[in-house]
C-alpha cells in the first residue's frame, strides 16, 4: 500500500485537468485548477514522509528524534500561499473578462474577440 | 476552432504527459522511506544552529530564506495586478453615477443582520486579532509563522463583515493602511537581507543573536521575518478581500445593470 498517497496525488491533478479541459465556466476553471495545484502538495509531503516519523518542531520531542522532511513542508508552506495569491489574481482576470465580454464561457471568448 | 477538434489536438499532450507522469512516480521513495539527505542534515542541526525549535520556520525564513524572498514578491505582485484590474472595473463603475447608490448598499446590509450575529461578531474580533499576533510572534517555537498568522488577522477583518458592518470594516482597514501594511511587510523582508549583507557579508544571513531555544526572541532574524511576512500576508489579503467586497456592492447596488 505504500504507492496509496502517490495515486491519491496523481488522481487529483487528473480530476482537476479534467475538469480544466472541459470547463464551461472560468470561475468553475479557476477552481479546478487549485484542485490541480492540490495534488502538489499531496505529492510534497507525501515524499518527506519518514515511516514513524513526528513533526518537526522541536519545542515538545527531544532533539535526535526521527522527523519528517522540513524542507518539502517548507516548500508546501510556500506553495499554498502562492495558490492563493494566483487565485486572486485569476478571479480578478475573471471579473474583467466578464465585464468586457458579458459571458463567463470560456468557449465563447474566443468568439467575441475572433 | 471547434470544441471536440481543440479536445483532439489535447489527447496527444495528454498522453505524453501521463508516460511522463508515471515515469516520474515510479522513480519515487516507497512511502515512508524518504531518501533525501538535506531534509535529514536539517533536522539535526537547526535547533543547535539557530535555537529556533520550529525547523520549518527556520527552514523557510533561514536556510531558504532567498527563495521566500522570491515568493513574497509573486505575492506582492499579485495582490498589486488585483488592485489594478478591480480599480478599473470601479473607476467605470462610478462613471455611471453609482456612488451614491453603493453608499445605501453598504447601509443597507447594516440594518439586515440581527443584534444576535453582531454580538456574536464582536465579541469573537478581540480574541481572533490576539490569536493572530501569537501565531505571527510565536512562528519560531511552535507551528505558525506570518504566513498563517497574518490569514489569521484577515480573518478578524471578515468577522466584522460578516457581522454586517462593511462601512465599520471599511473604517477599521482603510485601504491606504492596508497598502502601507503590504508593501512595508515585501520592504522589510527585503531590508532584512541586506542588513545580513551589511553586517555579515551574505545576503539573507541570519545577522543577529539567535539567543536560547524556546524563548520568544530565538532565531535571530526568524522573529523579525515573520512579522514582515505576517504584515505583508494581511494586507495582501485584507487587500483582495475589501477589493472583491468592493466590487460585489457595487455590483448588487447597481441593480444587475450585467445581466
Amino acid at each position: 500500500m505504500s504507492f496509496l498517497p502517490y495515486a491519491v496525488a496523481a488522481w487529483l491533478f487528473g480530476v482537476g485537468l479534467y475538469g480544466v479541459v472541459t470547463s464551461r465556466n472560468l470561475i468553475h476553471l479557476v477552481v479546478c485548477l487549485t484542485v490541480v495545484q492540490s495534488s502538489t502538495y499531496v505529492l510534497l509531503l507525501a515524499i518527506g514522509y519518514v515511516g514513524a516519523g513526528k513533526a518537526p518542531i522541536f519545542a515538545d520531542i527531544p532533539q535526535g528524534t526521527t522527523v519528517v522532511d522540513p524542507v518539502v513542508q517548507a516548500l508546501t508552506l510556500t506553495d499554498v500561499v502562492v495558490e492563493a495569491a494566483v487565485v486572486a489574481l485569476l478571479l480578478a482576470l475573471v471579473m474583467q473578462a466578464h465585464k468586457r465580454f458579458g459571458t463567463l464561457d470560456p468557449d465563447e471568448l474566443g468568439v467575441m474577440r475572433a | 476552432m471547434s470544441r471536440r477538434a481543440r479536445l483532439w489536438m489535447f489527447a496527444p499532450a495528454l498522453a505524453g504527459m501521463v508516460a511522463l507522469l508515471i515515469w516520474g512516480l515510479t522513480g519515487l521513495p516507497d512511502f515512508g522511506h524518504y531518501r533525501g539527505p538535506y531534509g535529514k542534515v536539517l533536522a539535526k542541526v537547526a535547533v543547535p544552529e539557530r535555537k529556533a525549535t520550529n525547523v520549518v520556520a527556520s527552514t523557510t525564513f533561514d536556510y531558504r530564506g532567498f527563495d521566500t524572498l522570491g515568493e513574497e514578491m509573486i505575492l506582492f505582485s499579485a495582490a498589486l495586478g488585483l488592485v489594478v484590474l478591480l480599480r478599473e472595473l470601479r473607476g467605470e463603475e462610478e462613471e455611471d453615477e453609482e456612488a451614491d447608490d453603493d453608499e445605501e448598499g453598504i447601509e443597507g446590509r447594516e440594518e439586515r443582520t440581527s443584534d444576535a450575529l453582531r454580538i456574536f461578531g464582536l465579541g469573537l474580533v478581540g480574541p481572533t486579532v490576539v490569536l493572530g499576533i501569537y501565531i505571527v510572534s510565536h512562528g519560531a517555537l511552535t507551528p505558525g509563522g506570518g504566513f498563517q498568522g497574518g490569514l489569521v488577522l484577515v480573518t478578524a477583518l471578515l468577522v466584522v463583515y460578516l457581522a454586517g458592518r462593511y462601512a465599520a470594516m471599511r473604517r477599521v482597514s482603510p485601504i491606504p493602511m492596508l497598502e502601507v501594511g503590504e508593501a512595508g511587510g515585501a520592504t522589510a523582508f527585503a531590508l532584512i537581507g541586506l542588513g545580513g549583507l551589511v553586517i555579515a557579508g551574505i545576503y539573507m544571513k541570519n545577522f543577529i543573536d539567535p539567543g536560547t531555544p524556546k524563548t520568544l526572541l530565538s532565531g535571530g532574524v526568524i522573529p523579525l521575518l515573520n512579522i514582515s511576512v505576517g504584515l505583508e500576508v494581511a494586507g495582501a489579503f485584507a487587500l483582495a478581500f475589501t477589493e472583491f467586497l468592493d466590487q460585489t456592492l457595487l455590483l448588487r447596488g447597481s441593480g444587475g445593470d450585467e445581466s
